[in-house]
């Protein structure tokens, strides 16, 4: 009794109609249809109130006129060009990068024409809107060089986001004391706003990456007194919030150094975003170093090469690729968790929400400062976790 | 000659394993005691020259502030370890409630996350990309000075959901007061108690002897409130009777009334915190294998039997560790309550480290107060894990 090909009945078809797939996915049972109607309410509730409150209600006045300070707090205005000069460098890099390693990404050109797209929407004054246009300009500039050699610009592209933070540093805090020179000192106090956000970010990253890979491997090292230093730091100060440690940072590390040093109040908590941050790293990275099979140790292990060596040629480039989204993950809240200064007094993107919100003239637009610094949060936290999903797929992570 | 040999190919000790483990640890230890020493006499130094030494002694001062919302009578002639104490029955207050919300509403989102139906569907995921890449202290801070300290003034306030009156002084919404015969009832509801727990270990022990699973806390619960009933109707007077919050003059009376610090602190930690639980939730959800449900189809269960004897018990094992680090998180987060000015543990200490000039014993007094809660939150959680733990061979 076998069956021959007529006895096999052929698969359903599927009707997939507009019609066909709302009663699929939108009224399969009464409770179905129950929960699309409270979820079209919802929605239609939700997005009325919001964009009657955008489009109306909402004085967007208060972001126009404080744009400014938003964006770099009171950072002298003849000084912007610096800014202006390294961002226009990280586009550049991100132009070739886009190119040399997007594959032919249509997003790309839009992505780089943003910044003009920017400039001829929004109000801006005469200046800004030449630098925008610039922008533009030198991404796209840097996209098209890559596209022409991409193999002979990627080692100078890696190099380039190497040196650009120094080079972020040193422009935005200038170089000489004396007024005359072409980059005068800009002390920190007049630091602000985004600009400070991203500089808080940027250094705590880089900072917080190194202490953190020591204390993963301190965790995991056979002496005890090394393990047991590393476990008591990392589980203290993840069990403490960051706020503590940033009002540690504030008020006890100028007692903690001797008589005459000081420190200023950005770099005391870039101090403290870094310690608690690295805490947090090494438990990540622990976990991309605990995937890392016995057999990588032992086949280095008979290949003659020493511990060390292990660590840095085998063990810690599998490992630290394994955990790629987590650590990105991390560097994200981060980003996140660095408006917390605005609690110790620095007027980071939400600090000087306060300022902005004490003018006499803007008076009770609370709503609509917050929500524009919530926008900018969102978009550069969401911008961040995509580049990283791509990456993730581009690198193949988890895939063998 | 044998021996000889040996020695000439034995290894120095500059390069014997087992001395430069030994001598890396020394001087390991060395180096950090030779830090802590340093960073110490440096403090002691500066503490010095301000004219503070290092002592806890200043705690039994009276404290000569007020603090806006006390658990217990508290006045500015109260000693600063009293308004500590307040402040840290603030944060478990904030964090208990924090957590019972944040998880009911997480488990809804998880829940809708995996909802065959569209609009439920897209909903929850949107909800989610929002919140996860917000800033908590932004959020919170638009809690409060965008949402709760916006609401209508006293005057103008209406009643809203029946008798809850919102307004920019706070939210007031009805409570129960106990009158004479609280007592009894309160004795009524301890043996209602006990009477669920006897219900709960019958029906146990039944479920074991059989191999039937009861809805063991379904019925404990129901017998609870079956006594509770009883001893509400039997008594001559109601032990409970409703206050409702009202408006008079210029500020809110009756019922309890809710700071708009509250609940800026704990309606936007629940609304970011749920977003991360629904996560783990759907996670742990989808976990569980097809071929389970499939399975437990098979063998005839209903759908409601599949979900509470075979999917939920393999999905909270998965479930339970992530959530514990929400938990935690949640707790530690309710320090930014110093953003909307809620009286917890750190605001307080805050104020009191504004008053006396002492930072180190204050901020170490606070770190030392996390780690304790922390630590005691994971306990907790670590011993629930250990519970419902797969029992391996």
């Amino acid at each position: 009794m076998t069956k021959t090909a007529e006895h096999i009945l052929p698969p359903v078809l599927e009707r997939s109609n507009l019609l066909g797939w709302m009663r699929r996915n939108l009224f399969g049972s009464w409770t179905d249809a129950l929960l699309t109607l409270i979820g079209v309410w919802i929605v239609y509730w939700a997005a009325s109130g919001l964009l009657r409150w955008a489009l109306y209600t909402a004085e967007w006045k208060v972001i126009v006129v404080n744009a400014r300070l938003l964006m770099i707090g009171q950072y002298p205005i003849e000084q912007v060009g610096r800014l202006w000069i390294w961002l226009g460098f990280l586009i550049f890099l991100l132009g070739n990068s886009l190119a040399i390693w997007g594959r032919g990404s249509r997003i790309a050109p839009a992505l780089l024409a943003l910044p003009a797209a920017m400039a001829f929407i929004f109000p801006f004054g005469a200046d800004p809107r030449k630098w925008l246009i610039a922008m533009t300009v030198i991404g796209l500039i840097g996209w098209g060089l890559g596209r022409v050699k991409p193999e002979a610009l990627k080692r100078s592209v890696i190099a380039g986001w190497v040196i650009s933070l120094p080079i972020i540093i040193l422009l935005t805090y200038g170089l000489s004391k004396s007024e005359a020179s072409i980059v005068p000192i800009v002390r920190t106090n007049l630091w602000g706003g985004l600009l400070l956000t991203f500089l808080l970010t940027v250094v705590g990253i880089l900072f917080s990456f190194p202490i953190g890979v020591l204390l993963a491997l301190g965790r995991r090292s056979e002496l005890p007194a090394v393990r047991w230093f590393s476990v008591g730091y990392i589980e203290l100060v993840r069990g403490v919030p960051l706020i503590t440690i940033l009002f540690m940072a504030q008020l006890m590390l100028p007692l903690f150094l001797p008589e005459g040093w000081t420190v200023d109040r950005v770099v005391r908590a870039m101090v403290g975003i870094t310690l608690f941050s690295a805490a947090y790293l090494a438990e990540n990275v622990r976990g991309g170093l605990q995937a890392i099979p016995k057999g990588q140790f032992e086949a280095a292990a008979a290949l003659g090469l020493s511990g060390a060596q292990t660590m840095i040629f085998i063990i810690l480039p599998q490992a630290l690729r394994l955990v790629i989204p987590i650590l990105v993950g991390q560097f994200i809240a981060l980003y996140k968790d660095t408006s917390l200064v605005a609690i110790v007094g620095l007027l980071d993107l939400v600090g000087i929400a306060r300022t902005v919100l004490a003018q006499p003239e803007f008076l009770g637009l609370q709503r609509e400062v917050y929500v524009f610094i919530s926008l900018i949060f969102w978009t550069l936290s969401y911008g961040m976790s995509y580049v990283s999903q791509r990456l993730e797929e581009r690198l193949g992570v988890g895939i063998r | 000659m044998q021996y000889e040999q040996k020695r000439e190919t034995a290894i120095p000790f500059w390069r014997d394993e087992r001395i430069l483990r030994v001598l890396g640890q020394v001087v390991f230890v060395a180096l950090v005691v030779f830090v802590a020493t340093l960073i110490y006499q440096n403090m002691k130094a500066g503490l010095a020259r301000q004219g503070i030494s290092l002592s806890y002694a200043f705690l039994k001062n009276l404290s000569g502030f007020d603090i806006a919302e006390t658990a217990f009578p508290y006045s500015r002639n109260s000693a600063y370890w009293q308004a500590f104490l307040i402040g840290l029955l603030n944060t478990l207050l904030v964090s208990v409630v924090g957590i019972i919300f944040s998880t009911i509403l997480g488990v809804i989102l998880g829940v809708a996350r995996l909802s065959t139906n569209f609009i439920i569907n897209r909903l929850a995921s949107f909800y989610l990309e929002i919140i996860r890449n917000l800033s908590l202290l932004v959020f919170l801070i638009f809690w409060y000075l965008g949402v709760f300290l916006k609401l209508p003034r006293v005057k103008e306030a209406t009643p809203w959901l029946g008798d809850i009156i919102l307004t920019n002084r706070g939210v007031g919404i009805p409570w129960g007061i106990p009158t004479a015969s609280f007592p009894t009832f309160r004795l009524i509801l301890f043996l209602g108690l006990l009477f669920a727990l006897v219900v709960f270990f019958v029906l146990r022990e039944y479920g074991k002897r059989t191999g039937r699973a009861p809805l063991t806390l379904v019925w404990s619960f129901l017998a609870f409130l079956l006594v509770a009933l009883i001893g509400w109707f039997v008594l001559p007077e109601r032990p409970i009777v409703a206050d409702l919050a009202f408006v008079k003059g210029l500020n809110l009376s009756g019922g309890k009334i809710l700071s708009p610090e509250f609940m800026a602190l704990t309606s936007g930690l629940v609304l970011y915190t749920a977003a991360f639980i629904g996560e783990v939730v759907r996670a742990g959800i989808q976990s569980v294998s097809k071929g389970q449900i499939e399975a437990s189809r098979a063998l005839g269960l209903n759908s409601f039997q599949t979900l509470r004897l075979v999917v939920f018990p393999q999905a909270l094992r998965v479930i339970i560790p992530p959530l514990t680090s929400q938990y935690l998180n949640l707790v530690k987060n309710s320090s930014l309550a110093i953003a909307v000015g809620y009286p917890d543990v750190f605001y307080v200490s805050n104020t009191i480290q504004n008053q006396t000039g002492r930072a180190v014993e204050m901020i170490s007094l606070v770190m030392f107060t996390y780690l304790v809660l922390s630590l005691a939150t994971s306990a907790l959680m670590n011993w629930y894990n250990q519970r419902i733990k797969l029992a391996e061979r």
